[in-house]
């Protein structure tokens, strides 16, 4: 537990004395923040026409700004996941760094687990950033919170099966750019696979439309926790670390 | 402190290391030779458990490389060829980072950090950046990296290898400092070095075991190959046609730097003292023989000799072993 944490710190520090980390959260924080701005215009400007008409329903806040601002914090994630996490091993393994870290009385799990949690502490930091612009729903507005919890709450599973999957490609070379471009790809398949589900034959929908990220965030940005989709997300997770943990393993006997 | 047995190392289809067995004993400085890619370096990967054997067996202060890393490793420290130094980070911070994953517990930690921080001189650099320092520097982190927690066996991967020679004596000095308390292990290609710093020198090349003794009985049990340095006043080539014609000799070489008064390195075969003849030869055609003496075989020739009798032998050893391989294919 001690090594977890003390490779973890030794991560997180690497992220912000390097500009990663500051890049990776400003760029989030434009771009959320530019979305939020949207969706709030949006909302301000149909609240005011339903209003002039004098016909129309209540509309909600949850509804109409945060359930979409959720789903496009979870593609702002597509793209700035593979960025936190390509140097993971790469970098490591390109400096030579990764002998310290193999012949140190540190088992691989750990070593996996730590680099696992400083990824995703610093993708907490950009849903941090998503919930302050959040938060100005609460002052201003009359926001239900639980949605909103329920939606990060997935957001949360869906980074971290997102960070395990690309720490697990950036043990398979010693160049970021080749990582991050194999991550990126994997990661825009996953998005995408949902949509050969409707032309498809019945079982390979089925199959495709549940391998697809896309369909599992949808619940929770609807406030809707399932247990498939934990199940999915977790599953992913599992898997990522794993496969890490045997990729390491097989750094050894192969190199 | 270290038994390594028919220890084998296969890269796909490459052998780098070939059936080696050695030991060392506690707080022995132990010199691996060879040239680059002898498989140093690989031997070195399976001590700190960074790699495994693919036959053999290595035990590190009592234990199996392959049963019980975790022990092994909290009881080595490892120097690597490049130091591996995370360039974002400052010295003192570094070695506290690995002074953690090493194992070093919380209320040892800073007297640990400063302790190495004094043994190994970097007091003025101790909140520079690690990307920052130069290759001297980053050398001496490195060594303070492999000692932070007090290991019992260290192993040093080339520690002086682009180091200048101010700093080579430096570190050599750290190292044999460090001798006393801990079993150390360095790898070299450079003879000097190790003939400087080791007790037991263990010559390998192409991954097999040459020679395992100390330097001095490296010497003695070579001498007889030695060569002897000639200087005589007269004509370049009559002199070196005279003197090949004594028996014995087998080749004459020029020695420079040549100030009009030829000097010559004779290799002479193995056993046989020519000196008397030589001289002889040289007074005969009426020149006066200014400087006849033995040259000392460095550890460098010796290496060559060896490694010259190595391959020399391998063929015909190599033989039987081909014809079966192609039994087993």
């Amino acid at each position: 537990m001690r090594n977890i944490l003390t490779i973890a710190r030794k991560e997180l520090k690497t992220y912000f004395t390097s500009p990663i980390a500051y890049i990776v959260l400003a760029i989030g924080g434009v771009i959320f923040g530019f979305f939020f701005y949207s969706a709030l215009a949006f909302f301000v400007q149909r609240g005011m026409e339903m209003e002039m008409y004098g016909r129309g329903t209540p509309m909600n806040v949850n509804e109409y700004v945060v359930r979409p601002l959720l789903l496009n914090l979870s593609v702002i994630s597509l793209f700035l996941v593979p960025m936190i996490t390509m140097r993971l091993y790469a970098e490591e393994k390109r400096s030579g760094t990764i002998e310290l870290l193999l012949t140190s009385p540190v088992r691989d799990l750990e070593l996996v687990l730590g680099k696992l949690l400083a990824a995703f502490l610093l993708f907490g930091g950009l849903l941090l950033v998503a919930l302050i612009n959040l938060s100005l729903l609460f002052f201003f507005g009359n926001a239900d919170w639980k949605p909103l919890l329920a939606g990060l709450l997935g957001l949360a599973l869906l980074g971290t099966a997102f960070l395990s999957l690309g720490m697990l490609l950036s043990t398979f070379t010693s160049n970021q750019i080749v990582a991050g471009s194999l991550t990126f790809g994997l990661f825009l398949m996953l998005w995408v696979a949902d949509w050969v589900s409707s032309y498809s034959g019945t079982t390979v929908g089925q199959v495709a439309s549940y391998i697809s990220v896309t369909t599992h965030i949808e619940n929770f940005a609807k406030g809707v926790i399932d247990l498939r989709d934990v199940v999915y997300y977790l599953s992913v997770i599992f898997l990522g670390v794993f496969l890490t943990h045997r990729s390491l393993e097989s750094l050894r006997w192969r190199s | 402190m270290i038994q390594v047995e028919g220890l084998s190392k296969r890269y796909g289809r490459t052998l780098a290391v070939d059936n080696i067995t050695f030991g060392a004993g506690r707080g022995e400085i132990l010199g691996f030779l060879g040239p680059n890619g002898a498989g140093k370096t690989t031997t070195m990967r399976v001590l700190t458990c960074f790699l495994p054997p693919t036959s053999g067996t290595a035990r590190v202060a009592g234990y199996d490389v392959l049963a019980q890393p975790l022990e092994v490793k909290r009881r080595t420290g490892y120097l690597p060829e490049l130091p591996p130094l995370y360039p974002e980070m400052r010295v003192a911070e570094y070695l506290a980072f690995v002074g953690r994953i090493k194992g070093v517990v919380k209320q040892k930690l800073a007297a640990r950090v400063s302790d190495v921080i004094e043994k190994c001189a970097l007091k003025e650099v101790r909140t520079t950046l690690l990307g920052r320092l130069s290759r001297g520097y980053r050398q001496r982190v490195g060594l303070a990296q492999a000692i932070i927690h007090e290991p019992q066996i260290l192993v040093l991967d080339e520690p002086t290898a682009g180091l200048d020679p101010k700093q080579i004596i430096e570190t050599r000095g750290l190292i044999k400092g460090l001798g006393g308390d801990h079993t150390i292990i360095l790898s070299s290609h450079i003879l000097s070095e190790v003939q400087a710093t080791c007790q037991r020198v263990i010559i390998i090349n192409a991954g097999r075991l040459v020679a395992v003794d100390t330097p001095e009985n490296l010497t003695a049990r070579l001498q007889g190959h030695a060569t002897v340095y000639l200087q005589a006043e007269g004509p370049a080539e009559q002199v070196r046609e005279k003197l090949e014609r004594v028996a014995g000799v087998v080749a004459v070489k020029p020695h420079g730097p040549p100030d009009g008064r030829p000097a010559f390195e004779i290799e002479v075969a193995k056993g046989r003292d020519v000196r008397a003849e030589l001289a002889r030869a040289v007074v005969h055609g009426g020149w006066p023989l200014l400087e006849l003496r033995t040259m000392g075989l460095s550890l460098e020739e010796i290496f060559l000799q060896l490694t010259r009798e190595e391959q020399e032998a391998s063929p015909v050893e190599d033989a039987p072993k081909g014809k079966q391989k192609e039994a087993v294919q």
